[in-house]
């Protein structure tokens, strides 16, 4: 089963990054640039203190058996 | 021996906080931190300053200092307190152009007994208009595990990071967040000085101890979704969830869901975290005999447990950019405190600090605090 899944997964991932960067010139924007200013306020940071965020991720992996992705991903508001 | 765990932690720190079309603001931060629970305090400085030179460039450097003072369960239990300190530094640099960003990094740790060296790199791109951030990210650390007991001992360990990152903007109110990270390590991956347990009827408790013996190789994937949403009044609230799954049979699942709420000039955020995982293939509170099994461990990090954090965190902004007042070049300045209340309970990993015969034991359970005060300068 799990097999199958991964051959799916093979087959079918490549198309469909093939097919989203083809459709790339043809996607406009739903979220309008003016649209952005409450995504551009800093309550809505994903990561508004690195340092303090990467303290705490220390801090869990330390007392727990699992690490990596939790936190803040690259990417911001596109309000620049 | 805190080590290991932070590069994970400095890697977030170097790429977190990325944004592709634009480089990150000028700022320093300079922060204390206390972890106080199950015996073991530790605290010290973490200070980043990060600073932009031209438009396409910006540097950044982070020193971190842990001071540990450990009576831990693991140390009570086969060893004796210690004190020790740990120094790690990082420099790194971005490079902006168009809608790319490219970046390295360069952490170095040090240990009385260990040492840890990584290298990493990161590539951002701004996709449809603006609304679709896609990060790629490696980091090679290269370490060594020696002995303060033996400095004949000297094991290394190697690391390798792979992650990708994908930001999207989904509606005017509504941003989300998807990470994929897998980990390899190869190389010394148990403690050292900590011991198993096993049955020994001639032993008074029932028990003996002997060292714990883990696999060299260790592969993780952890999977995140981050959504954060603006309330129709100001404050938002957001949700996280993260899979994780590694070859030594760890399954874990954390969520968690905050508000943060500003006010005039402060800005308020509460937090619940969970965590609930399985435990190691090798973990076993008690192992049968001697050399029961080709690998063993007894580190309860490691094992089945449930984890429990509330979060409460304030910060106060006593300088703002609104053009009125400036401190000289700095334009703006906050402090923020918060306090995380950490609470786990294991279900597999029994209190051997009383003293009890064996299966008369509790079971073990931790409760810590952790408190951070810092100041950030914006310029």
């Amino acid at each position: 089963m799990n097999g199958k899944l991964l051959i799916a997964a093979r087959i079918l991932l490549p198309l469909l990054v093939v097919g989203t960067l083809s459709g790339c010139g043809g996607i406009e924007p739903w979220v309008k640039p003016y649209e952005r200013d409450k995504l551009a306020d800093p309550i809505m940071a994903l990561d508004g203190d690195p340092v303090s965020t990467a303290y705490i991720q220390h801090v869990f992996e330390a007392r727990e058996g699992a690490r990596g992705g939790e936190g803040a991903a690259g990417g911001g508001c596109g309000c620049n | 021996m805190i080590r290991r765990t932070l590069t994970i932690a400095a890697f977030l720190m170097a790429f977190g906080a990325a944004h592709a079309g634009v480089l990150p603001d000028d700022r320093t931060d300079v922060l204390y931190h206390l972890y106080d629970g199950g015996g073991v305090e530790i605290d010290g400085p973490s200070v980043l300053v990060r600073k932009k030179v031209g438009k396409s460039l910006s540097f950044v450097g982070n020193y971190y200092v842990d001071m540990v003072s450990s009576a831990s369960i693991d140390v009570i239990t086969t060893a004796s307190p210690y004190t020790e300190e740990r120094k790690q530094w990082s420099l790194g640099m971005d490079y902006l152009r168009g809608n790319t960003t490219m970046s390295v990094n360069y952490t170095v740790s040090e240990e009385s007994d260990f040492d840890g060296e990584t290298v990493s790199f990161s590539v951002s791109q701004d996709m449809f208009g603006d609304l679709t951030t896609l990060t790629l990210s490696y980091a090679l650390g290269d370490d060594l595990v020696r002995r303060s007991d033996d400095p004949t001992f000297e094991q290394p360990l190697d690391r390798q990071i792979y992650g990708v990152g994908l930001t999207q903007i989904l509606t005017k109110n509504l941003i989300s967040s998807l990470n994929v990270e897998t980990v390899t390590e190869e190389g010394y991956l148990n403690n050292p000085y900590r011991s198993v347990r096993y049955f020994d009827a001639g032993s008074a408790l029932g028990y003996s101890f002997e060292p714990e013996l883990y696999p060299n190789t260790r592969t993780s994937n952890a999977v995140g979704v981050r959504m954060r949403y603006f309330l129709p009044y100001r404050a938002a609230v957001e949700g996280e969830y993260r899979f994780f799954t590694d070859t030594w049979d760890v399954e874990g699942h954390t969520a968690s869901i905050s508000y943060i709420h500003p006010w005039r000039d402060f800005t308020f955020t509460g937090k619940l975290r969970y965590h609930d995982q399985t435990g190691a293939h090798f973990y076993r509170d008690v192992f049968s005999r001697s050399q029961a099994t080709n690998f063993r461990g007894r580190d309860k990090e490691l094992s089945p447990l449930t984890s429990y954090t509330f979060k409460l965190q304030a910060a106060y902004e006593f300088l703002s950019d609104d053009g009125n007042d400036t401190w000289g070049f700095i334009k703006r300045a906050k402090v923020t405190a918060s306090l995380n209340m950490l609470s786990v309970d294991y279900h597999d990993f029994s209190d051997l600090s009383v003293g009890e015969v064996l299966g008369s034991e509790p079971l073990y359970q931790l409760d810590a605090n952790v408190i951070q005060v810092f100041f950030s300068f914006f310029y």
